[in-house]
């Protein structure tokens, strides 16, 4: 009964709440839209268009200007086929390898466990800058300098997914299923090949798309290990369109190129964002 | 059938197997770096020209340096004015979506189109963003535009020739507000699901039980939601000051790299960049085990109060 007449006192409040709610919702995703709309409508419009002054109906030079990108002096899609090899490769590394070291800790006893977890976790937040110098010079000692290697390698030790990959596996990987493998003779590289892996498609799918944003978007490490241009990936092109003189573009180039960077990635979002975002809150630990 | 007649020890000794190659690729690609990065802040290494200059051993001089000449220290307050102006505004949305999302009370409609669309851009390229904002932002650009076609139509300037562009990057606040203005929106949706990961993980009847008591949303809020939620905000706060110490790929490209105007956005990782271009190896391995350091302290901080979080419901 009280409860009953609380909720009658509050009704009115909960409306005028919700509606301000609604409103500043909408707003917020207004601001984080908009930036990709005019991005999109400028695509589309010529360099004389774009000189006229901003509207919001675009126009129809959309693959003339990503023709003249892919024609410029910046070899946009040499840069596209980087991105994505690097990409798919340090993906497809660091998921492998996660599961891996995860089910390392998850599945055996042994005598440093513990200490490596905690090796593993302190690990986690060394960013790569401050390692770089070091980094650069050893691969230059291995002339891998101007070679994809050195930004995939590293991929094999990613702490953040590995936390993940352990996360997931406690909750979804019996220890029964592998005694029960085991005692069917299985090997253990093959139980975890046949067994385990397929278990953690769902977990690897998630992080496979965490590993490969991120490497689609890194810019600092690339920039310094590449160095021809052919070699190059988008963000390294994408801050030289940045270097030259931009008023003597063609502008409707500078917009085709940014939205060929960026527009792949919303579209992919947008197709898996129900995985993505049910994913986030488990193990993401940027800032 | 061979391995059923011995003990688990055998099969625990794959435990080292399995992890070879995650120990093989951080020591290569990881450890060693970080303990030549710290050996080449020991010594006087640079290039002068065409000439290269040592190594030769200078003991604690490059960290004399990098501490007398001001640089570090102007740098550093630039990051963290930047983090900071980003990191306000984006904490106060991120718990109030957080608070609206998470209150039953509510029953907001669209819930995953909203947090759909406010982590997007967090997964967008940051070069690709900034060069984006650097065009929209520019003298010649939309928002200019724009703002010309409000002063024609309110009548402040008679016609579109008299209107004067504002240069955006021109200026040291406008600079900063474009770089910590695109921080904040690229993170607030991650922080948003954070501390909403954080909220559903409160037990309702604590809510319940204040509803019932009378108490009003904001009081809920203030007394029972944010001192629950503290470890969290704790464990957001210091990750995202870690990232911030990290900022480059935004004020880089915005400001192509020169910080401008007049360095007060040039960020201490992109005066690193600076000496690893220039193959100033002493001074960028003092920078870097400096700045190693305070990430180092500040892991530890998470560290210990993430093992807090676990009786919150995050993990």
């Amino acid at each position: 009964m009280q409860v009953n007449m609380i909720q009658e006192k509050t009704k009115g409040g909960v409306k005028t709440r919700r509606t301000i709610a609604y409103i500043i919702l909408s707003l917020a995703s207004f601001f984080c839209l908009i930036w990709f709309y005019i991005l999109l409508i400028n695509s589309t419009r010529s360099k004389g268009e774009l000189t006229k002054g901003f509207t919001i109906i675009p126009s129809t030079h959309l693959f003339e200007n990503l023709n003249n990108s892919f024609h410029s002096t910046q070899p946009i899609l040499n840069g596209m086929v980087n991105s994505i090899i690097v990409a798919v490769c340090t993906a497809t590394l660091s998921v492998y390898f996660s599961c891996v070291t995860a089910y390392a800790i998850h599945a055996y006893e042994f005598k440093l466990k513990k200490a490596i977890f905690t090796v593993i976790l302190a690990i986690m937040m060394i960013p790569t800058q401050v390692t770089a110098l070091g980094f650069l010079q050893l691969i230059d000692k291995m002339h891998l300098m101007d070679n994809f290697l050195p930004l995939i390698l590293p991929g094999i030790a990613a702490p953040i997914v590995f936390f993940y990959m352990k996360q997931y596996m406690e909750s979804s990987l019996p220890l029964e299923l592998l005694e029960a493998a085991r005692i069917d003779g299985a090997g253990e590289i093959r139980i975890f090949n046949t067994i385990v892996l397929p278990l953690m498609v769902p977990a690897m799918a998630v992080q496979a798309i965490f590993s490969f944003v991120a490497s689609w978007n890194n810019y600092f490490t690339p920039a310094l290990v590449l160095s021809t241009d052919t070699k190059k990936t988008l963000p390294i092109l994408i801050a030289q369109l940045r270097g030259a003189d931009f008023l003597k573009f063609d502008m409707g180039i500078v917009y085709a190129t940014i939205a060929f960077s960026i527009f792949p990635v919303i579209v992919v979002y947008l197709i898996l964002s129900k995985y993505i975002v049910g994913g986030l809150a488990a193990g993401s630990v940027k800032g | 059938m061979k391995k059923k007649g011995k003990s688990v020890v055998s099969y625990n000794k794959w435990g080292y197997i399995f992890l070879i190659p995650f120990t093989v690729a951080f020591v290569v690609f990881q450890f060693i770096p970080l303990l030549n990065t710290i050996k080449n802040s020991f010594f006087e290494h640079y290039r002068d020209g065409l000439e290269i200059i040592g190594p030769n051993w200078v003991g604690l001089k490059n960290y004399q340096k990098l501490f007398s000449d001001g640089n570090f220290m102007t740098y550093l307050k630039n990051t963290m004015i930047m983090w900071i102006m980003g990191f306000i505004p984006q904490i106060i949305i991120s718990l109030l979506f957080a608070a609206w999302f998470s209150d039953p009370s509510l029953r907001l409609k669209g819930q995953r189109f909203f947090k759909t669309v406010i982590y997007l851009p967090n997964l967008i390229m940051a070069s690709a963003f900034s060069m984006l904002f650097f065009t929209l932002f520019s003298t010649v650009g939309p928002i200019n535009d724009i703002m010309k076609n409000i002063q024609l139509a309110s009548g402040a300037i008679s016609s579109a020739d008299a209107y004067v562009p504002y240069d955006f990057l021109a200026h040291t606040g406008s600079v900063r507000g474009l770089v910590a203005g695109m921080n904040c929106l690229m993170w607030f949706g991650n922080t948003t699901i954070l501390l909403l990961a954080g909220m559903m993980g409160i037990d309702t009847t604590l809510f319940e039980a204040a509803e019932v008591d009378g108490a009003t949303a904001k009081q809920i809020f203030w007394r029972i939601t944010l001192p629950i939620l503290r470890p969290i905000l704790i464990y957001v706060m210091v990750t995202s000051l870690i990232g911030g110490l990290q900022m480059f790929d935004v004020p880089q490209i915005l400001t192509d790299g020169s910080g401008a105007p007049n360095n007060t956005a040039t960020t201490l990782i992109m005066h690193l960049n600076k000496h690893l271009y220039s193959k100033n190896y002493g001074m960028g391995g003092a920078l870097s085990v400096i700045l190693f350091i305070i990430t180092a302290i500040l892991s530890f901080i998470v560290f210990k109060f993430s093992g807090n979080n676990d009786k919150y419901g995050k993990k």
